[in-house]
């Protein structure tokens, strides 16, 4: 037993394909992937800098110097997948090879030692049930074409069912790796961007993540943007049914075919020449023309779509939405129409009302009642953009092949055991063995079932 | 008969079965303990009916959509998947003094969605209007209500193992009806390994409808991350089996902090934390 002193690669080695450390960084990583569920990622709100003690504040610094708020592609958290990868590699290579001498080269005789580990394990006399070639016959049916051997005297018959199936944990393995190669492909060739196109214009290009403008390679016109909703129910802002952009995708000005007013929605994205688009916000640009007050002391002014114009008390005022042909939508009404939010410069509760070009009566209404200036709305020139989020991904591949064997792995490795049988007939007895990796229970049953098919029919002995 | 009113007779035909386990193990009386098997079962196929008819009901109004759409659906589809894997346990095996540690769960969950929770039938948002929402969540549920049972034989491994490690054996009273330690740990291990396979499929199909819908598989947004943690606790489980020193109370440890991750991955993210799936919310 007395084992030469190891060097160091070797210790190195079995540390790395041990089971401690995979359960210990099994543990880690579920313990520290917390951290960034709890601190926020990525682009920091300033309400929260500033709750966490501003940016020269210690925790800001300490947050910051652990990578706590890209902490999944830290430094530290990185290590840690890439040491999983490196143990579940190590894992592999030192126990494959014994696992495949079992499944691959199997015993062929029923030995003591397989006899001791056997799932369960039976004698029976002699008798006509009991000849070589028909229990050789009875394995080929019930479970696979047995190997026959002959050795000092005895005779062995040995069969088994789904061997391969010993290699399924090696490819729950080496699936995930393939997730993470696929996920290492997509970030090195592949890209996520974000491109605006108002309705009517075209676009050439897109902006990427790290804010470097990237040509498209081909021309991107939005035709048109709609938003459709579901009926109002009791009070509730109507929910949106549809986000709907009508795309038309064009090649050195030539039309591609099948882009021509193509429809891209929420979960059905558009692909072309391997950039995919992704319906993912939109919002409405150009401006608005308001007049404060009337008569000559009247003021008109220009205001953003997204802009925020004061009122001379310093209540501030913005545009909600805004058509330029109100009769489709309120009876009796034409012309332009806008719906805008007042914040009081008091602070109290926000106004909401509606405001039109061709009904000063009613724009005068609404002021006397809610003690506003009059305010009405003279026409617009805005629309909606539509906001796409575009991507390239060569590796997605990668990683749904990686998820398609892990599913695949997973069941053949849970759920489809590898059985062995081996009998050995000697001068004076039968003994079956029978080993199962998984499912006890069940091979039990299996297993008796085979040994009340080898029973003599004639006398009801009760074999030991 | 409206599915709102089935959903209620279910949760007291969970209530009554989860009183005849508690009875069963006080008094140990093996009719009791049928009953509360049989009180199970009928009010799971009560509760299969109202499903299918809310299902229905979602059709009438126009929207037809499979009831996994919201905070309230999920919640009864969590009881339905519970039962029905403790269903599948008793049938198989027949220790029917599991129930006394597993259908507490339907019942909770029932007793919660019905009370509480708001189940107006909502059309869908643009989001969730893909074939991925029902492999999703289906996948996902089914996996939870694996855990919840494991969790369950959990304690009860404990509990087991503690009066066992006394020795004086007083096991002639409550416990005397459970099954013994090492039928306790295989049943953990098994109940495991059907919920482990299915949230592995239920991160997957998330995945891809991800994809789908924002061109990103995986964002480590909180529901993400949350859905792997509890995967990285059930991996190591699973692995515990091989490992020395982690079989056992550590392994029956394992799998109860491994389902509290999932009800934290399940209620938890969408009431303290923000992300993706806000939708799920209250």
């Amino acid at each position: 037993m007395s084992e030469p002193q190891r060097d160091i690669p070797t210790r190195i080695w079995d540390a790395l394909a041990s089971l401690r450390l995979t359960m210990f960084l099994l543990i880690a990583l579920a313990l520290v992937s917390i951290i960034g569920t709890v601190i926020p990622q990525g682009a920091l709100d300033p309400q929260y800098i500033a709750a966490i003690g501003g940016e020269q504040g210690n925790r800001f610094k300490l947050y910051s110097l652990l990578g706590f708020f890209n902490m999944y592609h830290s430094w530290w958290f990185l290590g840690l997948l890439g040491l999983l990868s490196a143990n579940l590699l190590a894992c592999s290579l030192k126990r494959l090879p014994q696992v495949w001498r079992i499944a691959f080269r199997p015993e062929p005789l029923l030995t003591a030692g397989v006899e001791r580990s056997a799932t369960c394990c039976q004698t029976l006399p002699l008798g006509s049930t009991t000849d070589p070639d028909r229990l050789a016959g009875l394995l080929a049916t019930k479970l696979g074409r047995p190997v026959i051997n002959q050795q000092d005297g005895q005779t062995h018959l040995f069969a088994q069912r789904r061997p391969w199936a010993r290699l399924a944990a090696y490819l729950v393995h080496f699936s995930i790796i393939l997730i993470f190669i696929g996920a290492i492909i997509g970030n090195l060739f592949g890209f996520k961007g974000f491109v605006a196109i108002p309705e009517g214009e075209t676009v050439t290009s897109f902006t990427d993540r790290q804010g470097n403008v990237r040509p498209l390679g081909f021309e991107l016109r939005c035709d048109q943007f709609t938003v459709s909703y579901y009926p109002a129910q009791g009070g509730h802002n109507p929910m949106p049914k549809e986000f709907k952009s009508i795309l038309t995708l064009t090649e050195n000005g030539r039309e591609v075919p099948g882009y021509k007013h193509a429809r891209l929605i929420v979960n059905e994205p558009l692909t072309y020449r391997g950039i995919t688009f992704y319906q993912s916000s939109y919002g409405t640009t150009g401006s608005h023309q308001l007049r404060i007050g009337e008569g000559p002391q009247g003021q008109t002014l220009q205001l953003a779509s997204d802009g925020t114009a004061h009122l001379p008390d310093g209540s501030s005022m913005h545009v909600v939405e805004a058509v330029q042909d109100v009769s489709p939508f309120l009876a009796g009404k034409t012309g332009p129409a806008a719906r805008i939010d007042i914040h009081p410069a008091s602070g109290g509760a926000p106004l909401d009302l509606i405001v039109f070009a061709n009904h000063p009566d009613d724009n005068r209404a609404e002021a006397a009642r809610l003690g506003l200036p009059v305010i009405s709305y003279l026409g617009g020139t805005e629309r909606f953009y539509t906001g796409l989020q575009v991507n390239k991904d060569p590796g997605v591949w990668v990683v749904w092949a990686g998820c398609l064997l892990l599913c695949v792995a997973l069941y053949v490795a849970f759920f489809m055991p590898h059985q062995r049988v081996w009998m050995r007939i000697d001068n004076h007895q039968l003994t079956i063995a029978g080993h199962t990796t998984r499912g006890h229970e069940q091979f039990r049953q299996w297993f008796n079932a085979l040994i009340a098919d080898l029973q003599p029919t004639d006398t009801q002995e009760d074999n030991q | 008969m409206t599915s709102g009113s089935l959903f209620n007779i279910t949760t007291i035909f969970y209530m009554a079965s989860t009183l005849a386990f508690f009875g069963y193990l006080a008094g140990r009386n093996q009719k009791v303990g049928l009953s509360g098997s049989a009180l199970a079962w009928i009010g799971f196929a009560v509760h299969t009916v109202a499903t299918g008819l809310r299902w229905k009901e979602s059709y009438d109004l126009g929207m037809g959509h499979a009831p996994l759409s919201n905070l309230y659906e999920s919640v009864v589809f969590f009881a339905w998947s519970i039962v029905l894997v403790f269903g599948i346990i008793d049938a198989k095996y027949k220790y029917r003094v599991i129930g006394a540690f597993v259908m507490p769960f339907a019942l909770l969950a029932m007793t919660w969605g019905q009370l509480y929770l708001p189940s107006d039938i909502n059309p869908l948002m643009p989001a969730l209007q893909s074939n991925w929402l029902t492999y999703h969540v289906l996948t996902c549920f089914l996996g939870y209500a694996a855990f919840a049972v494991a969790c369950g034989v959990s304690i009860m491994y404990l509990i087991k193992a503690k009066s066992e490690e006394k020795a004086t054996d007083a096991a002639g009273g409550l416990l005397s009806v459970f099954p013994p330690t090492k039928v306790l740990d295989d049943l953990n291990y098994k109940a495991i390994m059907v919920g482990f396979p299915l949230l592995t499929l239920g991160i997957i199909t998330g995945a891809a409808w991800a994809n789908y819908a924002w061109g990103t598989y995986w964002s480590w947004d909180p529901k993400e991350t949350w859905s792997l943690i509890v995967w990285f606790v059930y991996a190591a489980f699973l692995h515990a089996r091989f490992t020395k020193g982690w079989v056992g109370r550590r392994a029956a440890w394992l799998s109860i902090i491994g389902f509290a991750a999932t009800i934290f991955c399940y209620l938890g993210v969408n009431l303290f934390l923000s992300g993706l799936h806000s939708y799920g919310g209250l």
